[in-house]
């Protein structure tokens, strides 16, 4: 990748990062920087602490940061709100989407789409201009347009909430993404749907994390680098034949990164 | 926790309707016996039948209990320490609107219901009272040509006493309950509607509840009668002062529907609810009744209850004639120290009678809320069906939600079909929302309106888009 040569302003920064949730450490020294176009995969043990990162990064009020810091685009980002990080551009593709009854997928992502644009101080889009954009979207996709009249995620299967959650990435374009196991509980097709979503929407300004803990996923998007953690430290960073090697040994000798408790 | 202290921060959104207006008022003093209601009764120069059914309904309250089944905690009610009767000191007779005390009128341009024939509502005829009486009543005379009356109905038991005489107390008996025998002796105003036969009501009426005075209680009556084939919409709004004390609201509304009549009745309730300490607010215990007395003919409640330090309240249909049909829609919303206990009762009696009932409970702070509804098929129903859905929404996790619906069916050709279910603003629901860069209270909101929809669907529409609002403003932060 071109980008990678080039002396540029990494997007996102963790630098010795560790936090914890009711008093339990969780994250014990993470550092990771991601540059502009560059994907990263963050691979390993259920409980190692991965999607904790991602929920951090994204803001969640119930992890406490106790040392490090996270810096988007140069800023320290301790102290926004999870609407202004996700509204300056960070973007977390959940593992598990949650239902939300009542409340119509076309206004949510209207709302959540108009809020990204005011940011980026490009006029607000009204009902039926936003529908235009959804539509096109939705191709990315390959949703019907008949989840957008659905409550979020109210009765969709697994594979489509990751699309939905795909979809939001496209409609706010955001400059760095965390993919929380997006590829877990999606056959091989929806696999290679969301994957090449995935692909179309990111850039040479865009970071991508993907977290993951197969190998099929990164079949389809080639990781520039790819990190293993264990016990809430990254214990090996490498480039995509590291993936491959943790496919044929499996995470068994990670387990002796793990501190005695 | 970040979204706790969030909570704490906008919870104190302060309750708008809050002032009190000073003028001088005419207050009869304290306490309530035989004379009291002489007195009140004089004073509005009844008609002896009315006299006596006051007197025959005090009689019949000294000998009734106050109830207790619906388990809620306040302190013991002292019936001879409320004044019954307070109103704003005005001229005799008043002719126009023009001779309003400009106070008063001020007072509801304030709450939004400008009343003069410059500023008034254009698409709604207003009855404002204010404490014991009513103010003003806008676009009487447009209505009239109509065939309409909207009047208080002081008014209306002097100029259409025979209407009075033969439906008053006919939905609500004077010995109903206890709160409906207190009302039936001291009631001092409220509205009158009468809708003549064939006539659509040309446009919405309302009615605007004002307490204004700290010490005296409010007991106001309101009679629809909707003739032949004739339709109404019906709205009312409550608002009072903040006072540190309790006041009495006990208000019964009695709705008469004939032959393929209809009477939409919309309610938004927002009576002072006390601080977060639970002091003051209103107790509001009302009962609400309509009589589907004629073939094909329909009531419909639909309320939208926030205020009340207590609410006791459950509008229902009496489902007399053959393929009535009553409905009731509500959205309770309990935050602080709150407590609501409310319902429906649909009693079908006619045959092919169809009632549906969509209740939305939400609690929020230490609140209590419980919906308590009654199905009852009658054994000449047949083929009647009832369709119930109560689902309650938990806010933080210190508030109550309860659900008591009571069946009794004595018809096997018919049908009852009861849904309820309960569900949590999760942390994680909202931060999903916020992830997407959705703020912290439009997420809440719009939890929460999504949550209501159908209901809001039911009101009219000026009044769904009030009641949208005030929900996103009684809930600010009332998240943990």
């Amino acid at each position: 990748m071109q980008s990678k040569t080039k002396e540029l302003d990494p997007i996102l920064e963790v630098n010795n990062l560790f936090a914890s949730i009711e008093n339990l450490p969780i994250l014990k020294g993470i550092t990771i920087s991601v540059n502009p176009g560059e994907i990263h995969a963050i691979m390993g043990r259920n409980g190692c602490g991965k999607s904790t990162l991602s929920k951090i990064i994204a803001g969640h009020p119930s992890y406490k940061i106790t040392k490090g810091e996270i810096k988007f685009t140069g800023n320290d980002i301790q102290s926004l709100e999870p609407e202004e990080r996700a509204q300056s551009g960070i973007f977390l593709g959940f593992q598990y989407p949650i239902e939300i009854p009542g409340v119509s997928n076309l206004e949510f992502l209207r709302v959540a789409t108009n809020a990204r644009r005011k940011f980026l101080n490009k006029e607000e889009l009204d009902t039926f201009d936003f529908e235009d954009l959804v539509k096109e979207k939705l191709d990315l996709v390959k949703m019907d347009s008949a989840f957008l009249s659905r409550s979020i995620n109210q009765g969709f299967s697994g594979g489509e909430k990751k699309r939905n959650e795909i979809l939001q990435m496209a409609l706010l374009e955001p400059q760095i993404a965390i993919l929380d196991e997006t590829d877990s509980g999606l056959d091989i097709d929806a696999l290679r749907i969301v994957a090449s979503g995935i692909k179309k929407i990111s850039n040479e300004q865009t970071g991508i994390i993907l977290i993951t803990h197969y190998q099929r996923l990164l079949d389809e998007i080639q990781p520039d680098y790819v990190h293993v953690m264990a016990d809430g430290k990254i214990i090996k960073t490498g480039e995509s034949d590291l993936a491959l090697e943790l496919e044929k040994n499996g995470y068994e000798w990670t387990d002796n990164f793990i501190e005695e408790r | 926790m970040v979204s706790e202290n969030l909570v704490k921060d906008v919870v104190t959104e302060p309750y708008k309707y809050g002032f009190v207006t000073d003028i001088e008022t005419e207050k009869i003093s304290k306490g309530l016996n035989e004379d009291t209601i002489r007195l009140i009764s004089e004073k509005k120069e009844e008609p002896e039948y009315l006299l006596n059914f006051r007197l025959n309904a005090f009689r019949k309250w000294q000998n009734m209990k106050e109830p207790n089944w619906a388990d809620l905690g306040y302190k013991k009610i002292d019936y001879q320490d409320i004044i019954y009767y307070s109103a704003p000191k005005q001229k005799e007779k008043i002719s126009s609107l023009d001779e309003v005390d400009p106070k008063l009128l001020e007072t509801f341009d304030k709450l939004g219901i400008p009343l003069t024939e410059q500023k008034k509502l254009t698409n709604v005829a207003v009855d404002a009272v204010f404490d014991s009486v009513s103010i003003a009543t806008t676009f009487k005379k447009e209505l009239a040509e109509h065939g309409v009356i909207f009047c208080s109905i002081s008014e209306a038991v002097k100029d259409y006493s025979h209407l009075i005489e033969k439906y008053l107390g006919s939905v609500v008996p004077a010995n109903d309950n206890y709160f409906a025998a207190l009302n039936s002796a001291v009631f001092s105003d409220g509205s009158f509607v009468y809708i003549p036969k064939g006539v659509k009501c040309p446009m919405d009426l309302s009615s605007y509840f004002r307490i204004n005075s700290g010490d005296s209680g409010q007991f106001e009556r309101t009679l629809i009668i909707a003739e032949e084939c004739s339709s109404v919409s019906y709205l009312e709004g409550c608002t009072a002062p903040m006072f540190d004390t309790n006041t009495l609201h006990a208000a019964v509304v009695e709705l008469i529907a004939l032959d393929d009549a209809s009477i939409k009745y919309s309610t938004v309730q927002n009576w002072y609810a006390g601080n977060e300490e639970g002091v003051g607010g209103i107790f509001n215990f009302v009962t609400k009744r309509g009589k589907c007395l004629g073939k094909r003919s329909k009531i419909s409640w639909s309320q939208v209850e926030t205020g009340s330090a207590i609410t006791w309240k459950y509008p229902s249909c009496l489902l007399l004639g053959e393929e009535s049909v009553g409905e009731f829609y509500s959205v309770a919303l309990t935050n602080n120290l709150q407590q609501a206990d409310t319902g429906t009762k649909m009693i079908h009696i006619g045959p092919k009678t169809k009632s549906t009932i969509v209740s939305k409970g939400i609690s929020a702070g230490n609140s209590v809320n419980s919906y308590r509804g009654l199905v009852k098929m009658g054994s000449k129903a047949i083929g009647s069906r009832n369709y119930s859905q109560c689902d309650s929404m938990l806010i933080g996790d210190q508030a109550a939600a309860n659900t008591f619906p009571y069946i009794q069916s004595q018809q096997p050709n018919s049908e009852i079909e009861h849904e309820a279910s309960t569900c949590r603003i999760s942390e994680d629901q909202l931060f999903y929302l916020q992830s997407r860069g959705i703020e912290f209270e439009e997420a809440v909101s719009m939890m929460v309106s999504g949550f209501c929809r159908d209901v809001f669907n039911q009101l009219p529409m000026e009044f769904a888009a009030e009641a949208d609002k005030l929900l996103a403003l009684k809930l600010e932060g009332s998240v943990g």
